[in-house]
């Protein structure tokens, strides 16, 4: 089915000679065919997969991140992207390291990127270049940190007005009580 | 002004001409709805502008229900993110604890039995009926339709009882397992729920003849928060609200999963995309569950629960308390959690509201080491300011409604 979206991938975006572009890709039933891609050729891919006739995957479903915390480059952000007319699905993954956390903005691409950008910034401190409204989504403006850091305390608490005083041994939730434990 | 309307207000000592005829004043009014506002659902905060009665632009502000979702569920095993799934969507959880246990054999590469695939089909539909419901009911109250909000809980309540007596609880139900479900049908459930589904079709139909051509329900719907066809793709639609702005999208017909492709149904779609194109369509996705759920009652057979293999399923009491391998099989299913394997997964099912995505990442060990929540209202409520620029004031409310923002699974 959809190894025509990785054949063509890596025909056209590999780049053996600088190493940029599409540098590895994998088939895999059900909306498992996965390319990984440099963030220098990012829109450049979605660009294509967006507007080739070939291809017209018209929608982003989800955009996610993940913190490979120890490997370097620490972070992936992960395109899942959905042609409807065809009923392809391909996944992009970027990898992009802690000191220079920017990804180029697909907003410009598909409007429905908007949130799913602003939750990675929020929860993984990413930042896109050309993003409309770059805020925090869930958490607050005073919050310091980014919760879904593999390094952030699972009981991290911040919060906006003083806390009653709660014994350590009343609170209870799961896992430990810090990550060095 | 005319003169008679000069010479009449003179009469009267009523206001200067000079009053009427001077400028409204053009200054743009802040309103601020929420993020504990009686017509707001869940918890979201709108901050309006508003020219007059019109929406000049409309920011939204989320997150007052953060729980901590995907944090909380990569410090505890596979199996014990079940009961976390639960509180996404409350009305249908059943949906929401599928979904998941798909995604997870998606990856684990387990094949389910076919009575627990039918049971999950039936459950997860009787669930759709109820998320419908509860959606039309509170557009109807919305609206000022108190009777149908009243209809639609009692059939909601109706096949909730149901769902108790197979999983126990009402809401949080916690019913599917990596490998199956955790329970069969008691004894003569299949009857007691076919008769329920009767009462709810007459409920359902006594709703939608109070609805339809109601005119008040008509004017305030029709061609209000339309979204065209191009937009809701661009903008990330899917479900119901998806198939009422014209595109034929729905992920049982599209990536078939448990047992929709041996089902005999169909994928309504609505051609304007507006509130009562949406409406429409719960409408008639609910008839199309109620025929799912017939056939399903009528092809099920006995069987297996739950897939025999002991590395992902615990395995039955007396092979425990019998056999060597029982107890192993426990303790390490107990102590260390399911060792998926390692790799990373996509999947998604088409719940009530669109679709439902989990992105998994296993590092080998016991726990997740990411999961990733792709809330079905989570475009959609991304894209209400887009939806609302130019509307007035009080249509916010009941286009709100019709995406169905559920702030337990949207704000995680």
């Amino acid at each position: 089915m959809a190894t025509i979206v990785i054949d063509a991938l890596v025909a056209r975006f590999r780049d053996p000679v600088k190493g940029d572009g599409v540098t590895g890709a994998s088939v895999g039933a059900g909306g498992d065919d996965t390319a990984f891609v440099t963030r220098e050729r990012l829109l450049e891919v979605c660009q294509f997969l967006r507007d080739d006739p070939g291809m017209q995957f018209n929608m982003a479903p989800y955009i996610t991140a993940v913190d490979y915390l120890g490997q370097e480059p620490r972070f992936e952000v992960v395109y899942n992207l959905l042609s409807t007319t065809r009923n392809w699905r391909v996944r992009l993954r970027v990898k992009v390291s802690e000191q220079d956390a920017v990804l180029p903005s697909v907003c410009g691409l598909w409007r429905g990127a908007n949130w799913f950008e602003r939750y990675c910034f929020d929860m993984y401190g990413i930042s896109f270049t050309g993003h409309p409204d770059l805020r925090r989504l869930y958490m607050y403006d005073e919050f310091v940190g980014h919760p879904l850091r593999k390094d952030y305390p699972l009981r991290g608490r911040q919060p906006l007005v003083t806390e009653l005083e709660v014994p350590e041994e009343q609170f209870r939730g799961p896992g430990p009580a810090r990550r060095s434990e | 002004m005319s003169t008679e309307v000069k010479e009449v207000l003179k009469q009267v000592g009523g206001p200067r001409s000079s009053e009427l005829d001077a400028p409204l004043s053009s200054k743009r009014m802040l309103v601020n709805l929420g993020p504990s506002h009686p017509a707001m659902h869940g918890t979201a905060r709108a901050v309006v502008e508003l020219e007059g009665e019109n929406i000049a632009s409309c920011k939204l502000d989320i997150g007052f229900l953060h729980r901590g979702f995907e944090k909380s569920c990569e410090s505890v095993t596979w199996t014990q993110v079940f009961p976390y799934t639960d509180r996404l969507n409350y009305v249908s959880s059943i949906m929401n604890n599928v979904g998941f246990a798909l995604a997870v054999e998606k990856l684990c590469k387990l094949e389910v039995p076919e009575r627990a695939q039918y049971l999950r089909t039936i459950t997860s539909e009787i669930h759709r009926i109820c998320d419908h419901l509860t959606l039309v009911g509170a557009l109807g109250l919305e609206l000022g339709a108190m009777t149908v909000f009243l209809y639609a809980i009692e059939g909601r309540d109706l096949l909730w009882d149901r769902l108790t007596e197979l999983c126990g609880a009402r809401l949080t139900s916690n019913y599917a397992r990596i490998g199956g479900v955790s329970r069969d049908v008691p004894e003569g459930w299949i009857e007691k729920t076919e008769t329920t589904l009767d009462r709810v079709v007459l409920l359902r139909d006594e709703i939608d003849g109070l609805l339809a051509r109601n005119r008040i329900f008509y004017d305030r719907t029709r061609g209000v928060g339309t979204v065209s066809r191009a937009d809701a793709i661009d903008l990330g639609f899917t479900g119901p609200c998806l198939r009422a702005s014209g595109e034929a999208y729905d992920l049982r017909k599209a990536a078939p999963y448990l047992v929709y492709d041996r089902l005999d149904f169909d994928i309504p779609v609505g051609s304007n995309g507006d509130t009562y194109d949406r409406y429409l369509i719960r409408i008639e996705e609910m008839k199309q569950s109620d025929k799912m759920l017939r056939q399903c009652f009528r092809d099920m057979a006995p069987g297996e629960l739950v897939v025999r293999d002991f590395r992902y399923v615990l395995p039955p009491k007396p092979e425990v308390y019998g056999t060597i391998e029982g107890v192993m099989a426990h303790f390490k299913l107990i102590m260390e959690g399911i060792q998926v394997p390692a790799g990373e997964v996509y999947g998604y099912t088409e719940a009530a509201n669109g679709e439902l995505g989990f992105y998994l990442v296993s590092d080998g060990s016991g726990r997740p080491y990411k999961i990733g929540l792709r809330a079905p209202g989570w475009p959609m409520l991304a894209a209400l300011p887009i939806i609302l620029h130019g509307a007035l004031l009080s249509d916010l409310v009941p286009v709100f409604d019709s995406i169905n923002m559920i702030g337990g699974e949207v704000e995680q």
